[in-house]
């Protein structure tokens, strides 16, 4: 294991991009912050830029506006990183995949610009944050 | 000439840490001041009016309760309602009061949430957690009572998917009067604490006209003494039945609306209160066979204000057209209203104020690479002159 992934794996500090999801992902994202959940407590902490992050939490469908933008935040992200790609919509853009503005599914955009992408998929409509906190904890350990 | 002086332009967004989000302003400032602000959206438009219609009748509730996960009882009620209306269908009893209570829960979440969301803004962590916290409960009930914590999908057409079952009200009840006391606590540290006064006080003020003008809903409407509430002027579910008040503040700055949202809590609770005690006994939904051709509206108070849905049917299984308005779209305009003379730190909270969600506003205008609008009305009616005068030539 190289010093880079064994650095990646502690505290990892993740940067939340929305790419057109209904918020309540997002919601619940931020829903593992608080007392409840409180994930700070394991050194996990949303930072404001991606060039600060050593994960992406990527939500939503990838609509046209927002995957240009997913392809420019991901190339930011210091490397290597890990792309969570949280919701159902995010993983197969759910229950909007006939819309006419859907670009996604976004593990198709990351890959694009990266081949290698690592990703880690959490399913669910909204997923809980108790599963999400699982998806991370089962991604960071087999990588 | 003064015109083609530059003036700086701070861009906030499209990604950013403020909200989850995304939405791109751009506030014109001169020193700290903001002179104009600009607000570009449409990064979260997903084309669900357009979607809706390759749905069936009873498919759409469960999309339209993902047009937005905070208001995700709110749009489907009034949808619901809309084709309620077409249909001629009367629900049962007891799931208008279902309905009632799952829309309550839903406000009391939603406005803890902005409440919590506010504090962060401005740099009080302690009542973003508070409020978190005292908000999970609400979604446990939620839970229980849908199976789902958000997007809970739980109305069809004719009724109610889930029933409130008996069983749970005891435990309900319980959880609200905790809950009251939590929120009591937390109304009086918010409105006592001088640092929030001074920060939120006279801090990006809508006034009563402008309220008007830009036509607001919601909170930001009763946030500047503007009383209107569809619960009251237009009920819908049970809420004829029960006793409760509309707050309204008159001072139209963001501690107004902060305190409105509070207090709206309690109304709230006292609403859950009532339907739980009258609680007809029944069933929860009536079959329904089929649509006739017609068109309705249907509109239901969301924790943001008028949430308006328009129908229209031919007959078929499908709705021919569907059109949704959120109460986004109108208070996000005013931010022009209550943006412009502020300085840039006060700016965030009046933005976050409105509570705006734009993934319920989202619309689509098709722009060509001069940055000009390619179908307004205009352009529309000259490309159909410029037909007309082809086809004359050919003709002739
Ligand atoms: S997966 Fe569900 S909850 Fe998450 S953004 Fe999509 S519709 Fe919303």
């Amino acid at each position: 294991m190289s010093w880079k992934i064994w650095s990646l794996k502690k505290s990892p500090w993740v940067f939340h991009v929305n790419v057109g999801a209904c918020n309540n992902c997002d919601i619940e994202i931020v829903n593992c912050l608080t007392p409840k959940f409180d994930i700070e407590r394991f050194g996990m902490k949303l930072v404001g830029s991606p060039r600060h992050a050593d994960a992406l939490l990527v939500t939503g469908v990838g609509t046209r506006q927002a995957v240009v933008r997913l392809r420019e935040v991901y190339r930011q992200t210091s490397k290597p990183c890990v792309v969570f790609i949280i919701g159902a919509c995010a993983c197969g853009t759910g229950i909007f995949h006939n819309g006419y503005h859907v670009a996604g599914p976004v593990d198709k955009v990351i890959k694009e610009v990266d081949p290698n992408a690592i990703i880690a998929y959490v399913p669910g409509c909204p997923p809980k944050p108790e599963a999400i906190i699982s998806g991370v904890v089962k991604a960071l350990s087999a990588i | 000439m003064k015109e083609s002086i530059k003036k700086p332009v701070l861009a906030v967004g499209p990604f950013h840490p403020l909200q989850e989000e995304m939405e791109f302003f751009q506030l014109t400032v001169d020193g700290e001041i903001v002179t104009d602000i600009d607000v570009r959206i449409s990064y979260n438009h997903r084309g669900i009016e357009k979607i809706s219609e390759t749905l069936q009748f009873d498919q759409v509730p469960y999309l339209v309760s993902r047009i937005c996960g905070i208001c995700s009882a709110s749009h489907p009620l009034a949808y619901v309602q809309a084709v309620e209306e077409i249909a001629g269908i009367t629900p049962p009893e007891r799931a208008l009061y279902v309905r009632t209570i799952i829309n309550e829960l839903e406000r009391i979440h939603s406005h803890m949430l902005w409440v919590g969301l506010a504090g962060h803004f401005i740099g009080y962590d302690t009542v973003f957690m508070w409020a978190w916290k005292y908000r999970e409960p609400v979604l446990d009930l939620l839970e229980e009572i849908t199976g789902n914590r958000n997007n809970y999908g739980n109305v069809k057409i004719g009724g109610c998917r889930e029933d409130v079952p008996n069983e749970i009200i005891g435990k309900m009840l319980k959880e609200l009067d905790a809950l009251e006391k939590k929120t009591d606590m937390l109304t009086k540290a918010v409105l006592d604490d001088p640092v929030l006064h001074a920060r939120l006080k006279g801090v990006g003020i809508l006034s009563y006209e402008d309220a008007v003008k830009y036509a607001v809903t919601g909170p930001t409407a009763r946030g500047s003494g503007v009383a209107i509430d569809v619960r009251r002027d237009d009920p819908y579910a049970a809420y004829a039945d029960l006793d409760w008040n509309v707050i309204t503040q008159p001072e139209g700055d963001v501690f107004a609306k902060a305190v409105v949202r509070l207090l709206e809590v309690f109304e709230s609770i006292k609403i859950i209160r009532q339907a739980a005690k009258k609680l007809p006994d029944g069933p929860i939904a009536v079959e329904v066979k089929e649509i006739p051709a017609g068109e309705a509206v249907g509109h239901t108070e969301a924790p943001r204000g008028e949430t308006f849905h328009y129908v229209r049917s031919d007959g078929g299984n499908r709705p021919v057209r569907h059109k949704v308005r959120a109460p986004s779209f109108v208070n996000v305009p005013s931010f022009k209203a209550s943006c412009i003379g502020e300085e840039i730190p006060d700016v965030t909270i009046t933005l976050a104020a409105v509570d705006p969600c734009y993934s319920c506003t989202e619309r689509l205008a098709v722009i060509d690479e001069n940055n000009k609008i390619v179908h307004d009305y205009e352009t529309l009616l000259k490309l159909s002159r410029e037909k007309t005068a082809k086809m004359k030539k050919e003709m002739l």
